[in-house]
């Protein structure tokens, strides 16, 4: 369903198309029309939502020039932005992997809390050897727990043909209760009261802003996974072979592609990006593992996957877009008295119309190969 | 605000051109232009402002400070406890020029708020939770709240009148000292009615989780409960789930009846306007505003709600009366010999925790009559 049509339209014809020199145009067409449809999606968005707050007696001017300020307008602004997006990036890629093959995988969220809580437990007895030990040990537990916990889903596609989206939400829930169990159980602080947490993995161990720019250093993190995802999937024969697998399964199986190992490392490699992000939110953020991961982070980069049509190179701008209307909300609730859902309406627009811009591709004569005949 | 449906397209045409001269005028000033010199306040929440409950108890005491001359409120809502909240704050003292903060959810605190604090040194933070320390935090920094436990001993007086089956529930978000105070209260006070009546109670894990909440509140009824409380964010589906299964209903954070017109009996509310009065009252005469402030009902930080139409006159009578005890201060729910319920001895004989007591912060057990497990 879904999942399938959201695989790049692009590879099947780039695949079959005639001689090379015949249309030495058509790649730049291609990536206009992947440029224009969801740009068009956006401006049909801002349109409707337009038309719903002039319903609500407001002005889409307004909002627009508040958004700008509240996400973009300054530098404070962008680096509230770009906090939110930081950890978006890597949960959009644990869609956006599994992605390839057709798989469509939704509970990023316990891979997230999970690998937070696996990365703070694995620092605990490391707290006074230092940050240059804490960091990385920390990343490799977190990338390593989040691989395992949607790695299961994978598994219990591959090996036992169940659901992968219903099994990876109801392990969401799963993982969502471990963690609450450990950390208001074993693993907690008795001094953290009312807010139970773990122990902390010390200040002096903790990620500071990226020096100069004083942004979260989740967005390095972020868009390197990105651009090495995106390399992964278009310049490597593994990641042919996965969206030949994505295309069509049968075929895939047919010619000798090994449909269940690419199942699983895809599935890993995605949870292995979200385990990451929460690693990265105790290490920046928090100090330790609590509830304040469970912020819907894995559930957020389902939207941007979808946004970015599984590419990752274009998740970079659909997380600034969703962290920037994040960042921006609070300035809108508070200079237009408009309720927090007021973003969620937008979002749920803009959703829906990158969805239904799926149906432009290939609908344009123009963008298409010419020649042959 | 024009009513007549007709009057929309102008009205929308007239936000249009507003919206347009708005954007004109900040685009030069940068937007942070104020009516002179109003104090600017900052709260933020954790959930919706119209939860029914914690996060509205706060937001009804924002909406009657609108109303007071020479203060301009600034809320956000359904902030998380990550560092969005530090954004938050600052956006709120950069773009908004608020000097005092109230960041009223209790993740808040630290590391965000106090961070900030650190960074805009002038500016106040006032935080709802109770966890300032005088030697640890510094001083532009402080924490309020209020004993709320002794609302739900109330409220277990009424549901002790008014149960049949002897059996009563609570549904709790987490078993933190907070949570466990106010379910022990209900408990005690239903048993001061009659010592054979039962609390039932359920930990859904999460501040808010509606979906479990209606699943806790209608299987705790299915075992016969026929009285409900809670304390979670947002108790609306409590109630109503209550309300159309027939049974009783005590409210928690704010009022509910509303929501319950048959099942509400009454309910322990907030009355948050008392604490942020007393601290605008103390900005603008030049006071420093308390670092820790803590009340109750005799302090009017709590307050009942009215009396529904299921509770007896009997029940009405024995609330009002322990309630005016409560008033006089230093009432004692927590006396001694009181057992938990796995028979171990948690407040001694002859000793009595009033709700200042602090062994009482430290809570990690479910008094004798408690049916349910905090492992």
């Amino acid at each position: 369903m879904s999942g399938a049509s959201a695989v790049p339209a692009t590879a099947a014809p780039a695949a079959a198309s005639a001689p090379p020199t015949a249309d030495r145009w058509y790649p730049l067409r291609r990536l206009a029309e992947a440029l224009l449809a969801p740009l068009l999606a956006l401006v049909a968005a801002a349109a409707l939502f337009s038309v719903f707050l002039l319903f609500l007696g407001q002005s889409p001017l307004e909002f627009v020039e508040l958004v700008w300020r509240g996400a973009f307008g300054s530098w404070f602004s962008i680096q509230n932005t770009v906090q939110r997006a930081a950890p978006l990036l890597l949960t959009a890629l644990c869609v956006a992997l599994p992605g390839q093959l057709g798989l469509v995988i939704i509970g990023g969220e316990a891979a997230v809390v999970l690998g937070g809580l696996m990365a703070t437990v694995a620092a605990l007895p490391l707290v006074n050897t230092g940050p240059w030990v804490v960091v990385p040990v920390m990343a490799i537990a977190g990338a390593a727990m989040g691989a395992f916990w949607i790695g299961i889903s994978g598994w219990l596609r591959a090996k036992l043909n169940v659901n992968e989206t219903i099994a990876s939400l109801v392990l969401a829930y799963i993982g969502l209760a471990l963690f609450n169990h450990f950390v208001e159980g074993v693993l907690r602080d008795p001094a953290s009261l009312n807010k139970p947490s773990t122990y902390g993995i010390g200040e002096q161990n903790m990620l500071d802003l990226v020096p100069w720019l004083e942004i979260h250093p989740g967005l390095p993190v972020g868009i390197l996974a990105c651009v090495a995802a995106w390399i992964l999937i278009y310049r490597t024969s593994l990641g042919f072979a996965s969206r030949v697998t994505g295309g069509n399964l049968r075929a895939a199986m047919l010619q000798g592609l090994p449909v269940t190992r690419l199942i699983l490392l895809a599935c890993a490699l995605g949870g292995a990006c979200a385990g990451l992000a929460g690693a990265i939110q105790v290490a920046a953020e928090f100090g330790r593992a609590n509830a304040s991961l469970n912020a819907g982070y894995g559930y957020t980069g389902i939207l941007i996957a979808f946004l970015a049509r599984f590419n990752p190179l274009a998740i970079l701008p659909m997380a600034l877009l969703l962290g920037g209307l994040d960042a921006a909300g609070g300035l809108l609730q508070r200079r237009m008295d408009l309720p927090d859902a007021t973003i969620l309406v937008l979002q749920g627009m803009i959703f829906v119309m990158i969805l239904a811009s799926d149906t432009l591709y290939g609908r344009i004569r123009w963008f298409q190969p010419r020649g042959g005949a | 605000m024009p009513s007549d449906p007709r009057s929309f397209p102008m009205m929308s045409r007239r936000a249009l051109v507003q919206g347009g001269a708005a954007l004109a005028a900040t685009a030069g000033l940068g937007g942070t232009a104020q009516a002179a010199k109003d104090t600017v306040i900052g709260f933020i929440y954790v959930g919706p402002k119209d939860d029914y409950g914690y996060n509205q108890a706060h937001a009804e005491a924002a909406a009657m400070m609108k109303k007071m001359p020479g203060l301009k409120i600034v809320e956000e809502e359904r902030v998380p406890e990550t560092d969005a909240v530090s954004k938050t704050m600052e956006s709120m003292i950069k773009l908004d020029g608020a000097t005092l903060l109230f960041p009223t959810s209790f993740g808040y605190f630290d590391p965000y708020m106090l961070k900030m604090a650190a960074k805009y040194n002038d500016i106040q933070f006032r935080h709802c939770g109770g966890l300032w320390q005088k030697d640890k935090n510094p001083m532009n920094t402080g924490s309020y709240f209020g004993y709320i436990g002794m609302g739900q001993y109330l409220n277990g007086i009424a549901a002790g009148h008014t149960t049949k089956s002897k059996k009563i529930a609570f549904v709790a978000a987490k078993p933190i000292p907070q949570v466990l105070i106010n379910v022990n209260s209900f408990a005690l006070g239903a048993k001061s009615v009659d010592p054979s009546i039962v609390t039932s109670v359920i930990f859904t894990g999460e501040w808010s989780m509606p979906v479990k909440e209606a699943e806790a509140t209608n299987s705790l009824i299915d075992q016969g409960n026929d009285v409900i409380t809670c304390h979670v964010d947002g108790p609306k589906v409590i109630m109503e789930t209550a309300e159309r299964r027939g049974i009783h209903a005590c409210g928690y954070h704010v009022n509910q009846a509303k929501l319950a017109p048959k099942a509400y009996l009454t309910g322990a509310e907030w009355n948050w306007i008392t604490v942020y009065k007393s601290f605008v009252t103390d900005m603008k005469e030049g006071k420093p505003i308390p670092n820790f402030t803590r009340g109750g009902l005799a302090e009017g930080f709590v307050k009942m709600s009215p009396y529904g139409p299921g509770l007896s006159e009997a029940g009405r009578k024995n609330v009002d009366a322990v309630k005016a005890e409560m008033m006089k201060g230093g009432y004692a729910v927590f006396k001694g010999p009181l057992k938990d319920n796995k028979g171990n001895v948690v407040v001694p004989a002859g000793k009595a925790l009033a709700e200042t007591a602090i062994e009482l912060e430290s809570t990690n057990y479910l008094i004798e009559g408690v049916n349910g497990s905090i492992g």
